[in-house]
Protein backbone atom coordinates (compact mmCIF):
# COMPACT_ATOMS: atom_id res chain seq x y z
CA UNK A 1 0.00 0.00 0.00
CA UNK A 2 0.99 3.74 -0.56
CA UNK A 3 -0.31 6.90 -1.00
CA UNK A 4 -1.25 9.00 -4.27
CA UNK A 5 -1.66 12.44 -4.30
CA UNK A 6 -4.84 12.94 -5.54
CA UNK A 7 -7.39 16.34 -6.89
CA UNK A 8 -10.37 14.76 -8.21
CA UNK A 9 -12.20 17.75 -9.54
CA UNK A 10 -10.48 19.85 -12.44
CA UNK A 11 -12.59 21.97 -14.96
CA UNK A 12 -11.27 21.60 -18.54
CA UNK A 13 -11.96 24.31 -21.50
CA UNK A 14 -15.35 22.32 -21.76
CA UNK A 15 -17.05 23.80 -18.51
CA UNK A 16 -17.86 27.71 -20.00
CA UNK A 17 -16.29 28.79 -16.55
CA UNK A 18 -13.49 26.97 -17.21
CA UNK A 19 -10.35 28.95 -18.02
CA UNK A 20 -8.84 28.82 -21.71
CA UNK A 21 -5.94 27.17 -20.25
CA UNK A 22 -7.41 24.63 -18.93
CA UNK A 23 -6.71 21.97 -22.04
CA UNK A 24 -6.07 18.62 -21.01
CA UNK A 25 -2.53 18.78 -21.66
CA UNK A 26 -1.88 21.77 -19.24
CA UNK A 27 -3.59 20.15 -16.85
CA UNK A 28 -1.70 17.59 -17.41
CA UNK A 29 1.86 18.73 -17.15
CA UNK A 30 0.69 21.07 -14.44
CA UNK A 31 -0.74 18.18 -12.13
CA UNK A 32 3.09 16.59 -12.98
CA UNK A 33 4.64 19.57 -12.31
CA UNK A 34 2.90 19.46 -8.44
CA UNK A 35 3.72 15.74 -7.99
CA UNK A 36 -0.28 15.13 -8.60
CA UNK A 37 -0.80 11.02 -9.14
CA UNK A 38 -4.28 11.04 -9.96
CA UNK A 39 -6.78 13.75 -11.65
CA UNK A 40 -10.22 13.44 -11.76
CA UNK A 41 -11.62 15.69 -14.53
CA UNK A 42 -14.79 16.71 -14.61
CA UNK A 43 -16.81 19.32 -15.99
CA UNK A 44 -20.39 20.14 -15.87
CA UNK A 45 -22.52 17.91 -17.03
CA UNK A 46 -20.42 16.88 -20.10
CA UNK A 47 -17.55 14.03 -20.36
CA UNK A 48 -15.88 15.14 -23.78
CA UNK A 49 -12.25 16.20 -22.46
CA UNK A 50 -12.10 13.08 -20.23
CA UNK A 51 -10.39 10.52 -22.65
CA UNK A 52 -8.04 12.46 -23.94
CA UNK A 53 -7.20 13.75 -20.54
CA UNK A 54 -6.65 9.84 -19.21
CA UNK A 55 -4.50 9.24 -22.33
CA UNK A 56 -2.46 12.46 -21.47
CA UNK A 57 -1.88 11.30 -17.89
CA UNK A 58 -1.33 7.39 -18.57
CA UNK A 59 1.49 8.90 -20.72
CA UNK A 60 3.05 10.86 -17.88
CA UNK A 61 2.47 8.29 -14.84
CA UNK A 62 -0.60 10.18 -14.12
CA UNK A 63 -4.14 8.21 -13.32
CA UNK A 64 -7.03 10.02 -14.45
CA UNK A 65 -10.62 9.42 -13.48
CA UNK A 66 -12.99 10.14 -16.13
CA UNK A 67 -16.32 11.57 -15.38
CA UNK A 68 -18.45 14.86 -15.24
CA UNK A 69 -20.01 17.45 -12.48
CA UNK A 70 -23.39 16.63 -12.96
CA UNK A 71 -25.92 19.49 -11.75
CA UNK A 72 -28.98 17.12 -10.44
CA UNK A 73 -32.99 18.71 -10.76
CA UNK A 74 -32.42 20.11 -7.15
CA UNK A 75 -28.99 21.89 -8.36
CA UNK A 76 -26.75 19.90 -6.50
CA UNK A 77 -23.26 18.99 -8.35
CA UNK A 78 -21.79 15.92 -8.00
CA UNK A 79 -19.26 13.62 -9.21
CA UNK A 80 -19.56 10.87 -11.22
CA UNK A 81 -16.78 8.84 -12.40
CA UNK A 82 -16.58 5.78 -14.98
CA UNK A 83 -13.93 3.44 -15.67
CA UNK A 84 -14.62 2.17 -19.10
CA UNK A 85 -15.02 4.08 -22.27
CA UNK A 86 -18.37 2.74 -23.13
CA UNK A 87 -19.60 3.44 -19.92
CA UNK A 88 -18.92 6.93 -20.27
CA UNK A 89 -19.74 6.94 -23.47
CA UNK A 90 -23.53 5.64 -22.62
CA UNK A 91 -23.42 8.44 -19.68
CA UNK A 92 -22.79 11.37 -22.32
CA UNK A 93 -25.89 10.03 -24.15
CA UNK A 94 -27.30 10.40 -20.74
CA UNK A 95 -26.06 13.79 -20.35
CA UNK A 96 -27.21 14.56 -23.82
CA UNK A 97 -30.90 13.49 -23.11
CA UNK A 98 -31.60 15.04 -19.73
CA UNK A 99 -29.60 18.66 -20.71
CA UNK A 100 -31.77 21.34 -21.27
CA UNK A 101 -31.52 22.68 -24.58
CA UNK A 102 -30.49 25.97 -24.06
CA UNK A 103 -28.19 27.97 -26.70
CA UNK A 104 -24.89 28.82 -25.28
CA UNK A 105 -24.35 33.05 -25.13
CA UNK A 106 -20.55 33.13 -25.25
CA UNK A 107 -20.22 36.51 -24.13
CA UNK A 108 -21.50 35.83 -20.99
CA UNK A 109 -20.54 32.33 -20.10
CA UNK A 110 -17.77 31.83 -21.54
CA UNK A 111 -16.71 29.02 -24.52
CA UNK A 112 -17.14 24.94 -24.10
CA UNK A 113 -14.77 23.61 -25.95
CA UNK A 114 -13.53 19.64 -26.69
CA UNK A 115 -10.27 19.99 -27.78
CA UNK A 116 -7.08 17.75 -29.26
CA UNK A 117 -3.90 17.32 -27.65
CA UNK A 118 -2.61 20.09 -29.64
CA UNK A 119 -5.08 22.54 -28.93
CA UNK A 120 -7.25 22.66 -31.04
CA UNK A 121 -11.01 22.74 -31.05
CA UNK A 122 -13.01 19.77 -32.39
CA UNK A 123 -15.99 20.66 -31.11
CA UNK A 124 -17.67 23.61 -29.78
CA UNK A 125 -21.12 22.30 -27.61
CA UNK A 126 -23.79 24.20 -28.48
CA UNK A 127 -26.04 23.82 -25.35
CA UNK A 128 -25.55 25.66 -21.73
CA UNK A 129 -23.87 22.94 -19.92
CA UNK A 130 -24.22 24.69 -16.48
CA UNK A 131 -28.08 24.40 -16.50
CA UNK A 132 -30.12 21.54 -14.25
CA UNK A 133 -30.79 18.31 -15.61
CA UNK A 134 -34.08 17.09 -15.65
CA UNK A 135 -32.70 14.14 -13.29
CA UNK A 136 -32.80 14.06 -9.40
CA UNK A 137 -30.48 12.57 -7.25
CA UNK A 138 -31.63 9.35 -6.87
CA UNK A 139 -31.83 9.20 -11.04
CA UNK A 140 -29.03 10.28 -11.41
CA UNK A 141 -27.21 8.00 -8.89
CA UNK A 142 -28.97 4.85 -10.36
CA UNK A 143 -28.03 5.72 -13.44
CA UNK A 144 -24.27 6.17 -12.85
CA UNK A 145 -24.58 2.88 -11.04
CA UNK A 146 -26.37 0.69 -13.87
CA UNK A 147 -23.10 1.86 -15.46
CA UNK A 148 -20.80 0.87 -13.19
CA UNK A 149 -19.90 4.19 -11.94
CA UNK A 150 -19.18 6.33 -8.80
CA UNK A 151 -21.21 9.13 -7.82
CA UNK A 152 -19.84 11.88 -5.28
CA UNK A 153 -21.80 14.60 -3.91
CA UNK A 154 -19.44 17.78 -4.80
CA UNK A 155 -18.36 20.56 -2.09
CA UNK A 156 -20.89 19.51 0.39
CA UNK A 157 -19.83 22.12 2.63
CA UNK A 158 -20.68 25.04 0.38
CA UNK A 159 -23.18 27.71 0.30
CA UNK A 160 -23.60 27.06 -3.72
CA UNK A 161 -24.57 24.68 -5.70
CA UNK A 162 -24.15 21.59 -2.88
CA UNK A 163 -26.90 18.94 -1.16
CA UNK A 164 -26.40 21.79 1.73
CA UNK A 165 -27.80 24.53 0.06
CA UNK A 166 -30.21 23.19 -1.96
CA UNK A 167 -31.21 20.89 0.62
CA UNK A 168 -30.54 22.14 3.69
CA UNK A 169 -28.32 19.46 4.78
CA UNK A 170 -27.03 16.42 3.72
CA UNK A 171 -30.11 13.79 3.61
CA UNK A 172 -28.89 11.33 5.99
CA UNK A 173 -30.07 8.62 3.89
CA UNK A 174 -28.37 9.96 0.81
CA UNK A 175 -27.02 7.50 -1.59
CA UNK A 176 -23.95 8.18 -2.39
CA UNK A 177 -20.19 6.22 -3.10
CA UNK A 178 -18.57 8.75 -1.16
CA UNK A 179 -18.54 13.07 -0.39
CA UNK A 180 -16.06 15.73 -1.41
CA UNK A 181 -15.38 18.91 1.14
CA UNK A 182 -13.79 21.84 -1.10
CA UNK A 183 -10.26 24.07 0.51
CA UNK A 184 -12.61 25.91 3.00
CA UNK A 185 -12.86 23.57 5.72
CA UNK A 186 -11.01 20.00 7.01
CA UNK A 187 -13.05 16.52 7.56
CA UNK A 188 -12.21 16.91 10.69
CA UNK A 189 -14.12 19.89 11.10
CA UNK A 190 -16.69 19.10 8.88
CA UNK A 191 -17.92 16.15 11.00
CA UNK A 192 -17.66 17.62 14.23
CA UNK A 193 -20.51 18.85 13.14
CA UNK A 194 -22.03 16.43 10.73
CA UNK A 195 -21.33 13.30 12.86
CA UNK A 196 -23.88 10.88 11.05
CA UNK A 197 -21.88 11.33 7.68
CA UNK A 198 -18.81 9.57 9.65
CA UNK A 199 -19.64 6.34 7.79
CA UNK A 200 -18.37 8.00 4.07
CA UNK A 201 -14.67 8.20 2.58
CA UNK A 202 -14.35 11.71 2.02
CA UNK A 203 -12.64 13.06 -0.86
CA UNK A 204 -11.12 16.69 -0.73
CA UNK A 205 -10.39 18.32 -4.08
CA UNK A 206 -9.81 21.81 -5.75
CA UNK A 207 -12.57 22.14 -7.95
CA UNK A 208 -10.33 23.91 -10.23
CA UNK A 209 -11.45 26.32 -12.95
CA UNK A 210 -8.30 28.10 -13.72
CA UNK A 211 -4.62 26.19 -13.97
CA UNK A 212 -2.77 27.99 -10.71
CA UNK A 213 -5.28 26.36 -8.53
CA UNK A 214 -4.93 22.87 -9.54
CA UNK A 215 -3.67 21.17 -6.23
CA UNK A 216 -4.85 24.09 -3.95
CA UNK A 217 -6.36 21.63 -1.89
CA UNK A 218 -5.98 17.40 -2.58
CA UNK A 219 -6.15 14.09 -0.75
CA UNK A 220 -4.67 10.80 -0.64
CA UNK A 221 -5.90 7.84 -1.92
CA UNK A 222 -4.49 4.41 -0.29
CA UNK A 223 -4.56 1.99 -2.31
CA UNK A 224 -2.01 -1.36 -3.90
CA UNK A 225 0.99 -0.03 -5.70
CA UNK A 226 -0.71 0.49 -8.98
CA UNK A 227 -3.91 2.78 -9.05
CA UNK A 228 -6.82 1.66 -10.90
CA UNK A 229 -9.91 2.51 -11.06
CA UNK A 230 -10.95 -0.62 -9.08
CA UNK A 231 -8.22 0.41 -6.54
CA UNK A 232 -9.95 3.66 -6.19
CA UNK A 233 -13.25 2.16 -6.27
CA UNK A 234 -12.09 0.20 -2.87
CA UNK A 235 -10.55 3.17 -1.08
CA UNK A 236 -13.87 5.24 -1.68
CA UNK A 237 -15.47 2.46 -0.20
CA UNK A 238 -13.15 2.26 2.59
CA UNK A 239 -12.82 -1.37 2.14
CA UNK A 240 -9.78 -4.25 2.25
CA UNK A 241 -7.54 -1.81 3.63
CA UNK A 242 -8.00 1.40 0.74
CA UNK A 243 -9.33 4.57 2.15
CA UNK A 244 -8.74 8.47 1.56
CA UNK A 245 -6.89 10.17 3.80
CA UNK A 246 -7.93 14.47 3.95
CA UNK A 247 -5.05 16.51 4.79
CA UNK A 248 -5.20 18.76 8.13
CA UNK B 1 -56.34 31.61 8.59
CA UNK B 2 -56.45 27.66 8.33
CA UNK B 3 -54.68 25.97 5.68
CA UNK B 4 -58.07 24.21 4.63
CA UNK B 5 -59.54 27.97 3.77
CA UNK B 6 -56.58 28.76 2.16
CA UNK B 7 -56.53 25.98 0.10
CA UNK B 8 -60.25 26.42 -0.77
CA UNK B 9 -59.73 30.30 -1.58
CA UNK B 10 -56.99 29.48 -3.60
CA UNK B 11 -58.28 26.54 -5.34
CA UNK B 12 -55.41 24.68 -4.15
CA UNK B 13 -55.42 20.82 -4.28
CA UNK B 14 -54.55 18.96 -1.41
CA UNK B 15 -51.80 15.93 -2.05
CA UNK B 16 -51.10 14.90 1.49
CA UNK B 17 -51.40 15.61 5.39
CA UNK B 18 -55.12 16.61 5.12
CA UNK B 19 -55.10 15.96 8.86
CA UNK B 20 -52.90 19.29 9.42
CA UNK B 21 -55.61 21.38 7.58
CA UNK B 22 -56.86 22.97 10.29
CA UNK B 23 -53.23 24.59 11.08
CA UNK B 24 -53.11 27.88 11.11
CA UNK B 25 -51.27 29.98 9.01
CA UNK B 26 -49.91 33.25 9.56
CA UNK B 27 -47.70 34.53 6.21
CA UNK B 28 -45.57 32.74 3.98
CA UNK B 29 -41.81 32.62 2.53
CA UNK B 30 -41.17 31.83 -0.75
CA UNK B 31 -37.84 30.04 -1.82
CA UNK B 32 -36.29 27.00 -3.24
CA UNK B 33 -32.91 26.97 -1.89
CA UNK B 34 -33.51 24.49 1.64
CA UNK B 35 -30.73 26.39 3.43
CA UNK B 36 -31.93 29.76 3.15
CA UNK B 37 -35.73 28.47 4.27
CA UNK B 38 -33.97 27.02 7.18
CA UNK B 39 -32.68 30.30 8.44
CA UNK B 40 -35.60 32.46 7.56
CA UNK B 41 -38.96 30.77 7.19
CA UNK B 42 -40.98 31.18 10.68
CA UNK B 43 -43.15 28.83 12.51
CA UNK B 44 -47.05 29.20 10.84
CA UNK B 45 -45.95 30.50 8.03
CA UNK B 46 -46.84 28.35 4.65
CA UNK B 47 -44.40 27.64 2.07
CA UNK B 48 -44.17 28.28 -1.63
CA UNK B 49 -41.47 26.36 -3.20
CA UNK B 50 -40.77 23.71 -6.19
CA UNK B 51 -38.47 21.45 -4.26
CA UNK B 52 -40.09 18.09 -4.22
CA UNK B 53 -36.75 16.35 -2.25
CA UNK B 54 -38.30 14.79 1.11
CA UNK B 55 -36.17 17.43 3.05
CA UNK B 56 -38.79 19.67 2.44
CA UNK B 57 -40.50 17.88 4.83
CA UNK B 58 -37.26 17.21 7.47
CA UNK B 59 -37.31 21.48 7.35
CA UNK B 60 -41.02 21.95 7.24
CA UNK B 61 -41.33 19.84 10.96
CA UNK B 62 -37.90 21.24 12.09
CA UNK B 63 -39.31 24.98 11.38
CA UNK B 64 -43.05 24.22 12.76
CA UNK B 65 -43.74 25.42 9.11
CA UNK B 66 -47.89 25.76 8.34
CA UNK B 67 -48.13 23.91 5.08
CA UNK B 68 -45.96 23.21 1.91
CA UNK B 69 -47.64 24.80 -1.61
CA UNK B 70 -45.73 22.98 -4.44
CA UNK B 71 -46.03 25.34 -7.43
CA UNK B 72 -46.41 24.77 -11.12
CA UNK B 73 -48.59 21.57 -10.54
CA UNK B 74 -45.31 19.59 -9.14
CA UNK B 75 -45.97 16.74 -7.23
CA UNK B 76 -44.07 15.37 -4.21
CA UNK B 77 -41.78 12.38 -4.13
CA UNK B 78 -43.16 9.51 -2.67
CA UNK B 79 -40.88 9.54 0.39
CA UNK B 80 -42.32 13.43 0.88
CA UNK B 81 -46.21 12.60 1.12
CA UNK B 82 -45.53 9.78 3.05
CA UNK B 83 -43.87 11.99 5.52
CA UNK B 84 -46.08 14.38 5.31
CA UNK B 85 -49.05 12.02 5.90
CA UNK B 86 -47.17 10.62 8.75
CA UNK B 87 -46.52 14.15 10.68
CA UNK B 88 -49.75 15.86 9.40
CA UNK B 89 -48.15 18.99 7.56
CA UNK B 90 -50.39 19.20 4.48
CA UNK B 91 -48.44 19.54 0.90
CA UNK B 92 -50.72 21.50 -1.35
CA UNK B 93 -50.13 22.07 -5.43
CA UNK B 94 -51.14 25.14 -6.83
CA UNK B 95 -51.68 25.13 -10.99
CA UNK B 96 -49.29 28.62 -11.13
CA UNK B 97 -45.90 29.81 -10.99
CA UNK B 98 -44.39 30.92 -7.70
CA UNK B 99 -44.80 34.40 -8.79
CA UNK B 100 -48.55 34.00 -8.93
CA UNK B 101 -49.17 31.50 -5.94
CA UNK B 102 -47.03 34.24 -4.00
CA UNK B 103 -49.36 37.31 -4.72
CA UNK B 104 -52.23 35.42 -4.13
CA UNK B 105 -51.23 34.37 -1.06
CA UNK B 106 -49.92 37.60 0.10
CA UNK B 107 -53.19 39.28 -0.82
CA UNK B 108 -55.46 36.82 1.09
CA UNK B 109 -52.89 37.31 4.12
CA UNK B 110 -52.55 41.19 4.44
Amino acid sequence: MRSFKADLHIHSVLSPCGDLEMSPSNIVSKAKELGIECLGIADHNCTLNAKLTQRLGKENGIFVLMGAEVTTKEEAHCLCFFEKEEELDAFQTYLDEKLPKIELDEERFGYQLVVNEREEILEMKQYLLISALDADLDEVYNMVHSLNGLFIPAHINKGANSLTSQLGFVPPDIKADGLEISAHITKQAYLKKNAYLKKFQFIQSSDAHYIHLIGETFCYIVAENELTFSEFRLAIAGKEGRYIQTIE
Amino acid sequence: MTVKDLAERLNLKVISGAQGLDRVVEGGYTSDLLSDVMGNSEMNQCWITLQTHKNIMAIASLKEIACIVLVKNLEPNPETLEQSNEEGIPILSSSKESFETTGEIYALLK
